[in-house]
Parts: structure tokens; C-alpha cells; sequence
């Protein structure tokens, strides 16, 4: 109950995988963990979508659909008729703006 | 010939140090309170830190002015290049998000620096967070440069220089209370004028009490609220400011008959939790942990009982104020 982030959209083809660890290196939430070679997902549900291991991952073993964890940018697409939910760009107006100060 | 080639290299090379000014924390302040959001801009381009030489590190970060000052001001004592992105002054993990702080601009970048001729190593340190825009295989097939990617936190890059590895903690994306309290000062006032008009339209204690709790006491308390998702914990949050405000209205306040402020004190716990519910939603793209499908899911699930909630309270608070104006009551 109240957990809308059990499941996210990231999957994982072993078959594809060689061991190399960059998703362990570049995940931001130690989703992944490299047992005997092979990347294995002891964290799964910290999944935030952020993309980092699918750009990086040389194999193409991962995907995972990937975007701004953002409920202002969704409404604020939702308002603008916009399919695509992104952050606020440059030289949009203060309105538009989303707070996005994390790093 | 080594000469001339030196000479104009180091003429692209800008001079910076590891030292914040005064007019830099002024910059950080206007940032953080949201004066000329997009404003904060370093000029991209190569900069070198001490001295460096041909053997320096080179790391890379994006042009504002918050994350190349957290990243230089880390530096103290070594000597480094670094390489700044044009973010178009967005931060390193948003930049990354969009694309910008990306394969393709760092390739851009690097050539356009000269970097192959300044430094002999081939080596480049990104911040972690920049991943989800950089492929690293394909910056070194493009380029020649290895990506490495070092600590999330600017703090960490001495250690990680010295260790040239990064530890498991080192690559964990927290949320500690610090970070998430420097970012109430941007939630408050781009908030501030809309919270003052419904003061100034409803005085209604118990909303503004709602609005104040979403926007400073949620990024406070977010990891002490029950619940996983956002909503469920605002509205939670929400419910537990505004309970004393109503039942301070019945019991304390006499400005009105009984039935009247009992009748306001209870529409407006229908009412205004959700607002604090609402905002604490909007706290997901500032959190740095919330994935897309789940925000969707929580948007989904929870923002029409809102609207709802919201708008049944607020017409039975209407009803109840005309009751007694023009009803005499």
C-alpha cells in the first residue's frame, strides 16, 4: 500500500551481459552488483530510471525507460500538451521553472 | 615548434583557483533563492587549477556557477584542469538528464580545448551524476579519452584522488537533510506571493498553516513520513498541522458561533491537507530518488482524490462564510 515504486521499467538481458561492472560504477542507488561476472540486481526497487547504465553499459544489456522523476514537469507537459516530460530549459520563464537544485 | 604549440594552448586556458569570494557566495545565495534562475553561468572551456602540467588530472563538470564552485573549491592545494561543459548554466545531474552535460557536447568540447595537446594522459574524471548523459565507451571511441567516473559528491574527489578509486559510499546518491533543506529557500518563495493572496483572500489559518507545511516542513521530514510515496506522506504531514489550527478554531477562537467554527474547522480538514499533499507530490523532482513510472503511477493514483478532497472542502467552506453573511445566521 502507498508504494506507487515497486517495479520501475528497468530490465536486465544476462544473456547479453560480459561483467564489466559499469552499471555498478555508474549507478547512483547500488541497484546492481556483479556476482561471478554477471550483474545481478540486489536493489532493484531503488531503481530511479535515471538511464546511466543502459548509456553506459557497452553490451547493450540493459534498458530501462528512462526520465525526470518529476510530478511538476508532468503536470506542467499535461498543461502545455506536451507528450514529452522534460526539466525546464534555459530561457524558459520563471513560471515554467522547475526546481531542480539537487547536484 | 614545442614552444608555439604551448603558447597557444595555455591561451585557451583559463586561470582559476580553488578560493570562493564573497561576490561567489552572493551568486550561491541569489541561486538558492531563485533570483535569475538561469543566470548563474561560467564561461565553458578549459581552466586550469594551481599549476598543472601535461600529467594533471583533467576533470569535468557543467557551467554553473553552484557546480563548478563545489568542484573547485574541493581543490585546494592540487593542481588539475578542468573542463567546463555548456550545460547552458544547468547543473551536472539535470544537464545530464536532458542531454547536455552529454557524449557529444564533452567530445565537442574536448577538441575544441585541445585537450589531446595539453595534457599527455588520456584520462578524463566526470562526476558520477553526469552518467545518465555520457556513454563512456562511446566518448573513447569518439575521442581517445577513457572516462572515469569519480565520487557524486565534489567533497569526496580528494580521497578519490588519491585512492584513483571511488568507494561504494562514494557512489551512493543520498538525500541527507543539509541537501534537502537548501532547497526550501527556492519551494518558499516562488511560492511566497500566491501564499500571501490566500492569506490576504481567505485568512484562513488552516491554509496557509498547509501551504507552509508542504513547502518547508515535507523537505525536512521526508524520510521521518509514513508511507513510500510522496503524496500519501504529505497528506499525512498535512493532516497533522492542520488538526491543531481546527481544533484551536473550536475550542479557543469566539469570533463566530460554535456550529459555524466547528462547520470551518472541518471543511477545512477536508480541504487543505491535500494541498500540502500536492506540494509534497511536486517535492519528487527535487528528490533524488523518485523514478518516472513511479511519480506517473503516484499522479495517477492520487491527484484526482486530491482535486477532489480539495474542491468538496473549499465549497462547503464557501457555503458555510455566505451562510453567515448574507444569511445572517
Amino acid at each position: 500500500m502507498f508504494n506507487s515504486y515497486r517495479t520501475n521499467t528497468l530490465e536486465l538481458r544476462l544473456e547479453l551481459c560480459n561483467g564489466c561492472g559499469m552499471c555498478e560504477e555508474v549507478c547512483p542507488h547500488a541497484v546492481f552488483a556483479i556476482v561471478d561476472r554477471q550483474a545481478t540486481l540486489p536493489r532493484y526497487e531503488s531503481c530511479m530510471e535515471c538511464g546511466a547504465c543502459e548509456l553506459n553499459c557497452p553490451t547493450g544489456a540493459i534498458t530501462v525507460d528512462s526520465g525526470v522523476g518529476c510530478a511538476t514537469a508532468m503536470f506542467v507537459a499535461a498543461l502545455k500538451g506536451n507528450d514529452e516530460v522534460e526539466c525546464g530549459t534555459a530561457g524558459d520563464s520563471s513560471a515554467g521553472e522547475i526546481s531542480c537544485d539537487t547536484a | 615548434m614545442m614552444k608555439q604549440g604551448e603558447s597557444a594552448v595555455s591561451q585557451s586556458v583559463r586561470a582559476t583557483t580553488a578560493d570562493l569570494k564573497f561576490a561567489d557566495h552572493w551568486d550561491h545565495f541569489k541561486a538558492r533563492v531563485g533570483i535569475m534562475r538561469m543566470k548563474h553561468l561560467v564561461e565553458p572551456g578549459l581552466y586550469a587549477l594551481g599549476d598543472p602540467d601535461a600529467e594533471s588530472p583533467v576533470l569535468v563538470t557543467a557551467n554553473y556557477t553552484l557546480s563548478f564552485d563545489a568542484l573547485r573549491s574541493e581543490l585546494k592545494g592540487l593542481d588539475a584542469y578542468i573542463l567546463v561543459l555548456d550545460t547552458k548554466g544547468i547543473n551536472v545531474w539535470c544537464a545530464a538528464g536532458k542531454g547536455t552535460f552529454g557524449t557529444d557536447e564533452l567530445v565537442r568540447c574536448i577538441e575544441a580545448a585541445k585537450l589531446a595537446e595539453v595534457v599527455n594522459h588520456r584520462v578524463l574524471v566526470l562526476p558520477q551524476l553526469g552518467a545518465p548523459g555520457v556513454s563512456a565507451h562511446e566518448v573513447k571511441q569518439q575521442s581517445g579519452f577513457r572516462v572515469k567516473y569519480g565520487p557524486v559528491q565534489a567533497s569526496d574527489l580528494p580521497e578519490y584522488l588519491r585512492q584513483a578509486e571511488a568507494t561504494a559510499e562514494m557512489r551512493r546518491m543520498r538525500f541527507p537533510l543539509r541537501d534537502r533543506i537548501v532547497l526550501i529557500g527556492i519551494e518558499f518563495f516562488s511560492y511566497l506571493l500566491p501564499l500571501v493572496l490566500v492569506w490576504l483572500v481567505t485568512r484562513s489559518m488552516e491554509a496557509v498553516i498547509a501551504i507552509l507545511a508542504g513547502l518547508v516542513l515535507f523537505p525536512m521530514l521526508l524520510p521521518l513520513l509514513p508511507t513510500r510515496d510522496f503524496s500519501t506522506k504529505g497528506f499525512f504531514l498535512g493532516l497533522l498541522v492542520v488538526l491543531p489550527a481546527a481544533v484551536w478554531r473550536v475550542v479557543v477562537s469566539v469570533d463566530a458561533p460554535m456550529w459555524h467554527r466547528a462547520g470551518i474547522a472541518a471543511a477545512s480538514m477536508l480541504a487543505f491537507p491535500s494541498l500540502t499533499a500536492f506540494l509534497s507530490l511536486n517535492f519528487t523532482g527535487s528528490s533524488t530518488f523518485t523514478s518516472k513510472s513511479g511519480v506517473r503511477r503516484e499522479v495517477s493514483s492520487y491527484f484526482r482524490p486530491m482535486v477532489w478532497m480539495f474542491s468538496i472542502g473549499v465549497l462547503a467552506l464557501i457555503v458555510l462564510v455566505l451562510a453567515r453573511v448574507w444569511g445572517g445566521l
